[in-house]
Formats: C-alpha cells, structure tokens, sequence
C-alpha cells in the first residue's frame, strides 16, 4: 500500500480512538509496519508530519518493523522475507498489493505459491499516549 | 464518484468480462467518465479484450489507474503481469481492501466492476466494502448456469443490494425460461443477446468489439440503463 494512504489511515484510526477515549491530545503513535510491504518509513514519517491535525501537534510517530515470515501449506517450511534478487518491478507489486507474494515467491523447500504470511504484513496502531481530558 | 456497477454472474463463462468491458465502453462513447475495476484476481481477462499490457498505474498520493482506450483501468495484472496468482480466500479479501483503498479514481459517472463469478469472498467483501454498488447480472438461457444466478439473485435480495436486472447472454434459441424466472422474482429482465459469432475475432480490438451486433446491443442497454 502506498505510504500517503497509509499514514491517512493511521491518522483517521487514532483520532477514532482518541475521540472515543476522550483524548485532548495525542503524545505517541507506535506504528507497526509490515516488512513484506517494503514500506518507506522516511516517506510515512514525512506523510504523518504532512497530514497531522491539531489533536497531533506534539506527537510523536514512532514506526517499527516487524519481519515478514511465511509458513508453506503445502510442506510446512518456514522462512523469511528478503527482498534481495527482486526485480524492481516485482518489488513494486509487492508494496501495493502484498498478496502479490504468492505471485513471485515460493516455498524455497518444495517450490510451491501456497502459503501463509504468518507475520510482517500490513501496517497497524500498537499502543497511542496522549492527555485524558479532566474528569 | 456516481454509479458503481457490479457485472455478475453465478457462474463463470457466461460472457460477464465482455459485457462488463463492453459496457464500460458503451458508456465512455457517450462521453462520459468511466473506469473498469476487474476484480476477477484468479482469472482476470478484461485486458485480454482491451487488448492492453504494460500498463502500469501511476503513484501519487495513492494509485492513479492508467487509461486504456480512454477508460480509468485497474486490474490485477498490472502486478501480477499475467503471471498465475493463486489467492486463498482470506489473500482475495485483503488484495480487495488493498485495491480499494489505495486508487484514486478521481471524478467518475461509471465505475464498471468486472466480478468473479459467484458469491465467494470476492462477493462478499465488494458488497461490505463499496457502498451504493447496484448489479448487473449476467446468464446464459441454459437452466444450469440461471440456478447458480438465481441462489446470487436471491443473495442480493436478501441484503437488499440494487439489482439493475438481468440480461440473457450467448442466446441461440429464443426462450421465456429466464425471462418468466427473474420476473416471478420481481427483477427486472434486461433483454437477450444473441450468440454471436464474430465476436471472437474481435478480442483485443474494442473498435471493432462495438462494431458488433453483441456490442450495438450493449449499446444499447448502456443508453437505456435504469
């Protein structure tokens, strides 16, 4: 998925969230970020930086990434993602629609397209801080 | 964003790609705004009767679908380049919710949706995910390809989805059989097309595809949508 789409959804779920938790302000966004979508988290910072509203204004944006790991259905190998021997082309395809992993990666035990991301796909909210408003 | 049009069918090889693409065609002749989503992930085939590769869609601030032949055009073979995408059902809904939310399709009348067939996770998530979306739904005269169409017929209805109607496809003998069945539903039947022989001929070609009796004749329903 593309960085500016995601940090608008990142921002949208957290003001969600502080609106119903009746946050004035938001301190922290700890970002998780999939490694399969090869997002780039310069460009996601930019984006939050770019896109934050008042509720934001001190807040910081922390991203971390956890690794893509995949488990075949078809042998039940495990193994991890490397980008590395990746066209362009097909890295590209990943980023946007990450199902595309089974287009260009295979099981590298028995060869086969069938298998699980078990971790390291998509982006999501792990914790938020912020001010509660007085009682 | 206007009308988002679903073609649909209970089954597959009943004509649903070419009338969807035909139709989005139809509606751009008319000088409207119109953008094709095939959401067919396992068998995409819209671009094979555009006759369009290499396209690639542009990156800013999200997707920008390329034009293909004037239409705002998203497929999966944009990344997945024709290659074999063997998707399970859960791998279908989130390319769906990916697609969805990351193209920016601008201001459009139409947006036609070229579905897979049937009312698996394809289904089920466009009509979650796309709010406002009516269907048209396709079949062929046989009895076996209307009874997976009615259980989709009755699916819709259920979940109170707009049904455009229904149009017969790939008729060699006139009969009342669909006709009487989608009326006895209350559903509006949008007419036959004939069989047509020539339209194999004309895949990759849509100047001559509308040329065709098949493609006067979605022309003719895309004038008179409901």
């Amino acid at each position: 998925m593309h960085e500016w789409a995601l940090a608008e959804g990142v921002i949208s779920t957290a003001t969600r969230f502080a609106e119903e938790n009746d946050l004035t302000e938001v301190t922290e966004v700890v970002v998780m970020v999939g490694e399969l979508q090869q997002v780039e988290h310069e460009v996601l910072q930019f984006a939050f930086e770019q896109l934050k509203t008042p509720l934001f204004k001190n807040a910081e944006f922390v991203l971390k990434t956890q690794p893509a790991k995949f488990r075949c259905r078809n042998c039940g190998h495990e193994w991890g993602f490397t980008a590395e021997g990746m066209t362009e082309e097909v890295s590209e395809a990943i980023h946007f629609v990450p199902e595309m992993a089974h287009v260009y990666i295979k099981c590298c035990q028995c060869g086969s397209p069938d298998f699980e991301v078990t971790e390291g796909r998509g982006v999501w909210l792990a914790t938020i801080k912020g001010v509660r408003k007085a009682e | 964003m206007g009308r988002v049009i679903a073609v649909s069918s209970g089954k597959g090889g009943v004509g649903k790609s070419m009338v969807a693409t035909t139709l989005a065609l139809s509606l751009l002749e008319q000088g409207l705004s119109v953008g094709l989503l095939d959401l067919d992930f396992t068998s995409p085939s819209t671009h094979v009767i555009l006759g369009v590769e290499g396209l690639y869609p542009e990156e800013e601030y999200g997707i920008v679908p390329p034009l293909a032949h004037g239409l705002k055009y998203m497929s999966i073979v944009h990344y997945s380049l024709d290659e074999p995408a063997p998707l399970r059902g859960e791998d279908v809904s989130n390319a769906i919710i990916e697609l969805l939310a990351i193209t920016r399709w601008g201001d459009l009348d139409y947006l036609i949706v070229d579905m897979p067939p049937g009312i698996g996770d394809a289904t089920l998530d466009t009509l979650r995910l796309v709010p406002g979306i009516e269907f048209m739904v396709v079949t062929t005269p046989s009895v076996v390809a209307y009874q997976s169409v009615r259980r989709l017929l009755l699916l819709l209805r259920d979940l109170k989805i707009p049904i455009i109607g229904v149009l017969g496809n790939m008729v060699v003998n006139r009969s009342r059989y669909v006709e009487d069945e989608v009326k006895s539903l209350g559903l509006r039947y949008l007419g036959a097309l004939d069989y047509d022989e020539d339209l194999e001929a004309t895949i990759g070609d849509p100047g001559r595809l509308m040329k065709t009796r098949f493609g006067k004749g979605v022309g003719k329903l895309a004038r008179g949508l409901p």
